[in-house]
């Protein structure tokens, strides 16, 4: 009995000693790991979702200086507005790097919230991004985003749909005529016409392809000058509002967007779409027969005798302004948006490069056609942003009250939405 | 004799009792008091805050903009036609899923009230969408309204105004029809619970003295079951109107405001959370608030029912 106590006791002081190294060792590893996460920072990436690209290029581009980890968005652009600018309005120091959507640049740069890019780094990133892109990232005549990848919208067919119609794609098209080769043989356009900003863009490359604009001196925030109801902006409502009442129209217009337009494309009917660079090998396990058949050609005209204006979207990088380690962030945006590090993402998640030069990236051209690479790259050169302005959230939810439904699109919308907009943008309508 | 007798008892009995009551109260008070305390540092704070940021134009990402328009925010929302169709949708959402809840709700009370096989399974059953978190319900029916993979087409193309290409939000009524639809589902076993506990009250000898008397299932229904239900009843609807006028998660996923479905809730939310204008929104708010403080005023006066009666303290 006394013995197996003093064994107890023995026993009890071992446990107690082998507790205390635990706890030692534990402690010492955890301000081992303090002291190499102060050494080392971790900067934070805000992304939009995608299907890995961003997060490879994270991975990439981290250095023995720096460790990128990312966080991701929600999924609609609008909602990633919203998040970014409510945390950036609070001053939260965990944002050092984020992804953000063209038309909302001018707003984030406006608000000062981001880090000043140096020239030399801005001189380098303009000269090798698409003009376009680089009018989407500049605000003030200063490049405040560095341009990571360009999406822009091409026009996709069904080839044997075509063939039976009989119509030339290799020659450019108009929404008229696509529209009335769709209706008289049992197919669909899909577009993408919810309420939303996909809805917008529509409509803007519609106005930009008739040669004008939704706002002039776009610079000049609420008092920018509205341009919607214009000759160009007449042929835009002209083409929504054919479209909507042909037979040509998708049963869910009203509600489509870039993933409804992909599945009525590859539905029965499917026949035409816009859609952006991405949808390409959306059929390749699904639907190898629709994959089969698609085919491509450059973005319908809004006017016969005037160059169509594709959409423009993608993602800039911005540097924020309230990030604890903003020098080393604006450091690490020449890897991330390397042509190297374009290509990366671009053969991760089909959203195409910024610059020509991302194009050269190998791989892709094992995963894209030549020419639908050649095709993506003009698109970029002929397409035209959203209006950069601050206030472009206002205007594009303006718009969006106005021309949605597309069936309740006529001439008199354009009229319509320019004095809504000015009304809004003057504090005297509720959006 | 016993008129005098009685009349001392009763005079004597009034200053106990009324000593009793402000000691009571009195206590009651100091019970609450922590609570009253915590809740105006957690609301009163909020709309104190929301009142004084609704006499400015105020947009949060051009803050220097800042700009004093007193009342203009409110007469701007208040001679906007949009608030007046967002309110319109609001009420048009709250009556009808209300009025179709209380009968639907009370239908399931009494089945709760009265089954005697498998009760627990029964009421559980009936309770499970009010367990199910609204965004979830609300994609649920999204998804079944949809016009690509819902099952609505399908099962309801014999009707003659359905068939397989409807497309339920693509104009304004079939999508408040669905959006109704979708809150009706939710909140009904809300309802039905609470005219369950309501139900749960009524005396079964009141009831046992009307059949004895001779009064048929819907005399006693009408005579004595809601009449002894009134309190409970008014607070069904009152719970569920000012939680349907409050609508917001329904139309955010399932029309995001679109065909002229949005609520005043969602009206709100796109200002301040969307627009980011603090200032109208903040008005926005303020004006709702004032809509459910008079809502939930003339709910109380239509039903008569007296407070402190139905505590049981008069």
């Amino acid at each position: 009995m006394r013995s197996s106590e003093v064994r107890g006791a023995g026993v009890g002081a071992r446990r107690r000693s082998v507790a205390l190294t635990a706890v030692l060792v534990l402690v010492a590893g955890l301000l081992a790991a303090c002291s190499s996460a102060s050494a080392k920072p971790v900067l934070t990436w805000y992304i939009n979702p995608d299907t890995g690209g961003q997060d490879a290029v994270a991975k990439r581009c981290s250095t023995s200086q720096y460790t990128i980890t990312t966080q991701v968005l929600p999924t609609d652009a609008g909602q990633q507005r919203i998040q970014l600018a409510r945390r950036l309005a609070a001053g939260d120091s965990s944002i050092d790097l984020m992804s953000i959507d063209p038309p909302y640049t001018a707003e984030f740069a406006n608000a000062g919230y981001l880090a000043p890019i140096p020239a030399d780094l801005a001189s380098t990133f303009a000269k090798r991004s698409f003009r376009s892109a680089v009018a989407a990232a500049t605000w003030k005549g200063r490049l405040v985003v560095a341009p990571f990848w360009s999406n822009t919208q091409v026009l996709w067919y069904r080839k044997s749909f075509v063939k039976k119609a009989g119509i030339d794609m290799n020659r450019p098209v108009t929404w008229t005529q696509i529209i009335k080769t769709a209706s008289q043989n049992g197919g669909t356009v899909a577009v993408q016409a919810n309420k939303y900003e996909g809805y917008v863009v529509w409509i803007n490359a519609l106005v930009s392809g008739a040669g004008g604009t939704l706002v002039k001196n776009a610079a000049k925030g609420v008092d920018a000058t509205i341009s919607v109801n214009s000759p160009a902006g007449h042929a835009a409502a002209g083409v929504i509002e054919d479209l909507a009442h042909s037979k040509a129209a998708p049963a869910d217009l009203s509600v489509s967007t870039e993933g409804t337009a992909g599945t009525t494309f590859g539905g029965p009917t499917g026949a035409f779409m816009v859609n952006w660079t991405y949808i390409f090998h959306n059929y390749d396990s699904d639907a190898p027969q629709v994959a089969k058949d698609i085919g491509y050609t450059t973005y319908p005209r809004t006017l016969p005798g005037r160059p169509a204006r594709p959409p423009y979207g993608g993602i800039g990088i911005g540097v924020s302004k309230f990030s604890a380690h903003a020098a080393l962030a604006t450091q690490a945006l020449s890897c991330l948006t390397s042509p190297t590090s374009q290509g990366v993402n671009a053969k991760i998640t089909g959203n195409m490069p910024s610059s020509a030069a991302g194009y050269q990236y190998a791989p892709l051209r094992k995963i894209y056609p030549a020419n639908l690479l050649a095709l993506f790259q003009k698109s970029l050169v002929l397409a035209a942003p959203r209006s950069v302005t601050p206030y472009w959230s206002d205007i594009s939810s303006a718009l969006q009250s106005t021309w949605h439904s597309p069936t309740s699109v006529n001439a008199s919308t354009p009229q319509k939405s320019a004095s809504f907009i000015e009304q809004v943008l003057q504090g005297k309508a509720l959006l | 004799m016993t008129t005098t007798v009685s009349t001392p008892t009763t005079s004597a009995a009034e200053p106990h009792a009324s000593d009793r009551a402000t000691a009571e109260n009195r206590l009651g008070l100091k019970l609450v008091a922590p609570a009253v305390v915590m809740m105006l540092l957690v609301t009163a704070y909020p709309m104190l805050q929301a009142l004084y940021l609704s006499l400015f134009r105020y947009r949060l990402t051009t803050p220097g903009e800042k700009q004093f328009v007193g009342l203009g925010n409110y007469a701007t929302a208040l001679t906007d036609s949009l608030f007046w169709q967002d309110l319109f949708n609001t009420v048009v959402i709250m009556v009808v899923s209300v009025a179709v809840e209380l009968v639907i709700g009370f239908a399931f009370a009494m089945v709760m009230h009265r089954i005697i096989v498998a009760r627990g399974l029964m009421r559980t059953s009936i309770l499970i969408p009010y367990g199910i978190i609204t965004v979830v319900s609300a994609f649920a029916w999204q998804f079944a309204f949809s016009l690509n993979n819902g099952f609505v087409n399908g099962w309801f193309q014999w009707l003659p105004w359905i068939s397989a290409d409807t497309n339920w939000f693509g104009s304004h009524w079939p999508a408040m029809f669905a959006i109704i639809v979708s809150e009706i589902w939710k909140t009904t076993p809300f309802m039905a619970l609470l005219l369950l506990a309501g139900l749960s009250q009524v005396s079964d000898d009141m009831l046992e003295a009307a059949q004895v008397d001779g009064a048929t299932w819907w005399q006693r229904l009408y005579k004595v079951i809601l009449p002894n239900m009134r309190a409970a009843i008014m607070v069904a609807v009152l719970f569920r109107a000012l939680d349907a006028f409050r609508i917001f998660d329904n139309i955010f996923v399932m029309t995001k405001g679109a065909q002229g479905t949005e609520s005043s809730s969602f009206l709100t939310y796109r200002q301040v959370i969307e627009q980011f204008q603090l200032g109208m929104g903040s008005a926005l708010s303020v004006l709702l608030f004032l809509a459910v403080l008079l809502l939930a005023f003339l709910i109380v006066r239509l039903f008569r029912v007296d407070l402190a009666q139905a505590r049981g303290e008069a």
